[in-house]
């Protein structure tokens, strides 16, 4: 029982992180159909977002101390933290919240670079084949990857959840169940941080005017184009606002996967079938699905699982994707006319 | 008193066995000029080295290292710079004219860390840029690959970062050669030392990666804690690269064991070992002890990613730069000069790589290959850092002190964050190579064919 609990909480919490990614690639779908092979490069800028902010917290003032040597005879440089020392107190609770707070810096940074990356190239391509699409963001996404790595090299760079999140938390406590569920504050804080992002998207959706301006979109461009409204300058924002969704999901996994040039890479492939699970350009079929795969991977690596079908938990993804597509080719939630031209 | 009598007929005879007399010299000169002839023997002024390195991918900052490591060593062979560690190296055949009077240039290749892509690097820099030899790597995948394409091409190649008990084991090559020590090694080296820290009553569960140097890291770790009465309750395999070990993870909360060991490697490790800490791994109690986390193989690098997660932790290394010793000394300050850092044990096996083949052709008096193959086998040697050292004929395999070490609890700087515990004598890791299997296969020089 216990086992199960940890492998639902487990797969909650990658799913959380499946669904926000599928999320936002559904949104530029739908929308723009434009299938965006960037997307994952977004994630990863997020966290580096995370990584950056961290930086600038910790940026040490160096002096050179000719009384020490360092092993190959060069004086020894001396490091201060700067902002510890001009803020005292509050600098030290700032590098320690770094993570949470970076999401303020992130969200303009990533709204802005969405907006850049859709007008500056995407939009080229609207009416491009999607394999042109898929090409063209794919190179995007490797010259994200290049730029970040010449800037902060190849090393995963550790990021610190705050002190007081750092422990586990006796979910077996909360459940009446002993104390055999120790489960990672900061996992469960991301789970309940997706759930909110995802809730928050539906109901900008849902319930405001631009919302159901642009689910018309989603439906019939062309027809609320022709009631006067410019339809491409609320997708260009959907695409930022989708940027602004993957960026969060980075900065706040950042404590739990020390981020890389690479990471968005390793995400993606994921996330695509997770969208294609799920049915393109479905909204609800993303998030559904993105928590459905990761509780089934993470249950798929269960040893007992594993002594009778062994590598189960390699594949379980991809033999889940051929299973759906097969018995329900539109996907989970998939609707009608998307992607069948 | 006797007359010479020269008339036609002798002077025919005579003159045919002097051109047989004459020409039969020749004969095996020329015969033995053919047959040292190997792959891309340098006819210039220049010789050039090939160094294939993973310049992208997950090791590249691996890589930037290695690579800092190999231009050192080439500017110390052309008499550059101060010298490094051939000041210290033991064997004095290498005088700083490069080697066998020859500047020794160098071209580079991005192995990217996939098999595929680092031999295509290594065929490119054999077939059209005439390297002479091969060296690099930061996995036993890429150096089992290229090993067996040098062999079929008749390049030595000298391994840098592989750590297989395969690469000199079941996959030894005549014309591989490595440094870095194994994981039968690490094992060895770290069983005695777990058991003396945790003691001899321990369960262990294991998370391996899934590939040739996973399965005999956990087969090495298996049989030196079981040898010291450690049991193991369970090792399963994850595959590479899987990002968020979670899965994997909490079952070993409620096994019954309490030791985790993580035969991970690279970001694999990084990733693994900071979610452990987070699943609280480190302040559990199980069967009334400390609950421990074990990383049989580290690196500086691999230390850096996993920030706090590594201290306390234990592991081995092939080399580290604070080791006390002449060529130790000698290289790291040559080093920290040229690049501002201390050099990482990638760098060390890399630099150390060079030299010795560079060394091995100063005294074999050829490029020929397998004459220089002949003088790196049974080589022994002293002061490049690792103390004393044997190339092992049979295997090719170098043995040496092995390192045990643990993550400092307070380190100075980024380069401080390992410290080293127990300096294992290079007899206590030396076994025989025969239950291994392998073959080296043979000689034969090739051209480049």
């Amino acid at each position: 029982m216990d086992a199960i609990i940890l492998q639902i909480l487990n797969g909650l919490d990658k799913g959380g992180a499946y669904a926000l990614i599928a999320l936002g690639l559904t949104l530029v779908f739908g929308t723009l159909g434009v299938v965006n092979f960037a997307h994952g490069a977004l994630f990863m800028l997020g966290a580096f977002c995370a990584v950056t902010f961290n930086k600038l917290l910790t940026l040490e003032k160096v002096t050179v101390d000719p009384t020490q040597m360092t092993a190959w005879g060069s004086p020894m440089e001396v490091k201060t933290p700067v902002v510890e020392a001009w803020l005292g107190e509050f600098g030290k609770v700032l590098v320690n919240y770094s993570v949470p707070v970076s999401i303020i810096v992130a969200i303009p940074v990533m709204l802005i670079l969405g907006i850049i990356m859709e007008r500056g190239l995407i939009r080229h391509f609207y009416k491009r084949p999607h394999a042109d699409q898929i090409l063209v963001t794919f190179g995007l996404a490797i010259v994200i990857q290049e730029i970040i790595k010449h800037f902060y090299g190849a090393n995963p760079i550790p990021q610190a959840a705050p002190a007081a999140f750092a422990g586990t938390a006796q979910v077996g406590m909360l459940l009446g169940l002993g104390d055999a569920i120790p489960y990672p504050w900061w996992r469960l804080i991301y789970l309940f941080f997706s759930l909110a992002i995802i809730g928050l998207v539906f109901a900008f959706l849902q319930f405001t005017t631009y919302g159901m301006v642009v689910r018309a979109g989603m439906r019939d461009r062309e027809t609320v184009g022709l009631l006067g409204i410019d339809i491409e300058r609320r997708f260009t924002v959907v695409f930022g606002i989708a940027a602004v969704v993957a960026g969060m999901a980075g900065v706040m996994y950042t404590p739990i996967l020390p981020p890389d040039y690479h990471m968005g890479m390793d995400f993606l492939v994921l996330s695509f079938v997770v969208v294609v699970v799920g049915g393109m350009g479905s909204l609800g079929g993303a998030v559904a699905a993105g928590f459905l795969l990761g509780i089934l991977q993470s249950f798929a690596s269960m040893n007992e699982i594993k002594s009778i079908i062994p590598g189960i938990d390699q594949i379980i993804i991809y033999l889940v994707a051929v299973v759906i597509l097969l018995t329900m080719p539109r996907g989970l939630m998939g609707r009608k006319g998307v992607m069948e031209d | 008193m006797s007359k010479i009598i020269i008339n036609r007929r002798g002077l025919l005879k005579a003159g045919a066995v002097g051109g047989l007399a004459l020409s039969t010299p020749m004969h095996f000169i020329r015969g033995a000029y053919a047959a040292d002839q190997s792959c891309n023997m340098p006819t210039g002024a220049n010789v050039v080295f090939g160094f294939n390195v993973p310049q992208s991918g997950p090791y590249a900052d691996e890589g930037a290292d290695e690579l800092r490591a190999y231009q050192l060593a080439v500017k110390h062979l052309n008499g550059e710079g101060d010298g490094g560690a051939l000041k210290t190296f033991s064997s004095k055949a290498l005088k700083g004219n490069g080697v066998l009077g020859k500047k020794v240039t160098f071209v580079t290749g991005d192995t990217q860390t996939k098999s595929d892509a680092a031999r295509d690097a290594a065929k490119r820099m054999i077939e059209k840029e005439k390297a002479i030899m091969i060296t690099g790597g930061s996995s036993s995948g890429v150096a089992v690959a290229v090993q067996s394409l040098c062999q079929d091409m008749g390049i030595i190649y000298m391994c840098a970062l592989t750590h297989s008990n395969d690469t000199t084991g079941k996959d030894r090559k005549r014309y591989g050669f490595r440094h870095f020590f194994n994981a039968y090694m690490s094992g060895v080296a770290l069983g005695p030392v777990l058991a003396e820290a945790y003691g001899k009553d321990r369960k262990a569960y294991h998370l391996t990666a899934d590939y040739t140097w996973g399965w005999t890291q956990e087969e090495s770790m298996k049989k030196s804690t079981e040898a010291q009465g450690w049991t193991t309750v369970n090792a399963v395999r994850t595959p590479l690269g899987a990002g968020d070990f979670s899965q994997y993870l909490t079952p070993v909360l409620n096994s019954g064991a309490d030791v985790l060991i993580l035969n991970h490697y690279g970001k694999d490790m990084v990733n693994s070992l900071t979610q452990a800490v987070q699943f609280g791994m480190r302040q559990k109690q199980v069967n009334g002890k400390n609950f421990e986390i074990v990383v049989p193989l580290f690196s500086e690098l691999m230390a850096q990613g996993a920030g706090d997660a590594i201290k306390g932790i234990y592991g081995t290394a092939n080399w580290d730069w604070k080791l006390d010793n002449a060529g130790t000394k000698a290289f790291v300050q040559s080093f920290g000069k040229e690049f501002g850092a201390p050099p990482s044990q990638a760098a060390q096996t890399a630099y150390a790589q060079a030299i010795l083949y560079a060394d091995a052709c100063e005294r074999a008096g050829t490029f020929f290959a397998p004459a220089v193959i002949k003088a790196l086998e049974g080589f022994e040697f002293d002061g490049l850092g690792n103390g004393k050292t044997v190339y092992r004929a049979e295997d090719h395999q170098c043995f040496k002190d092995v390192l045990v070490v643990q993550g400092k609890e307070k380190p100075k700087d980024k380069y401080d964050l390992l410290e080293v515990k127990k300096i294992v004598p290079a007899k206590d890791v030396t076994y025989d190579s025969k239950p291994w299997g392998g073959d080296l296969g043979p000689y034969d020089a090739k051209t480049c064919g």
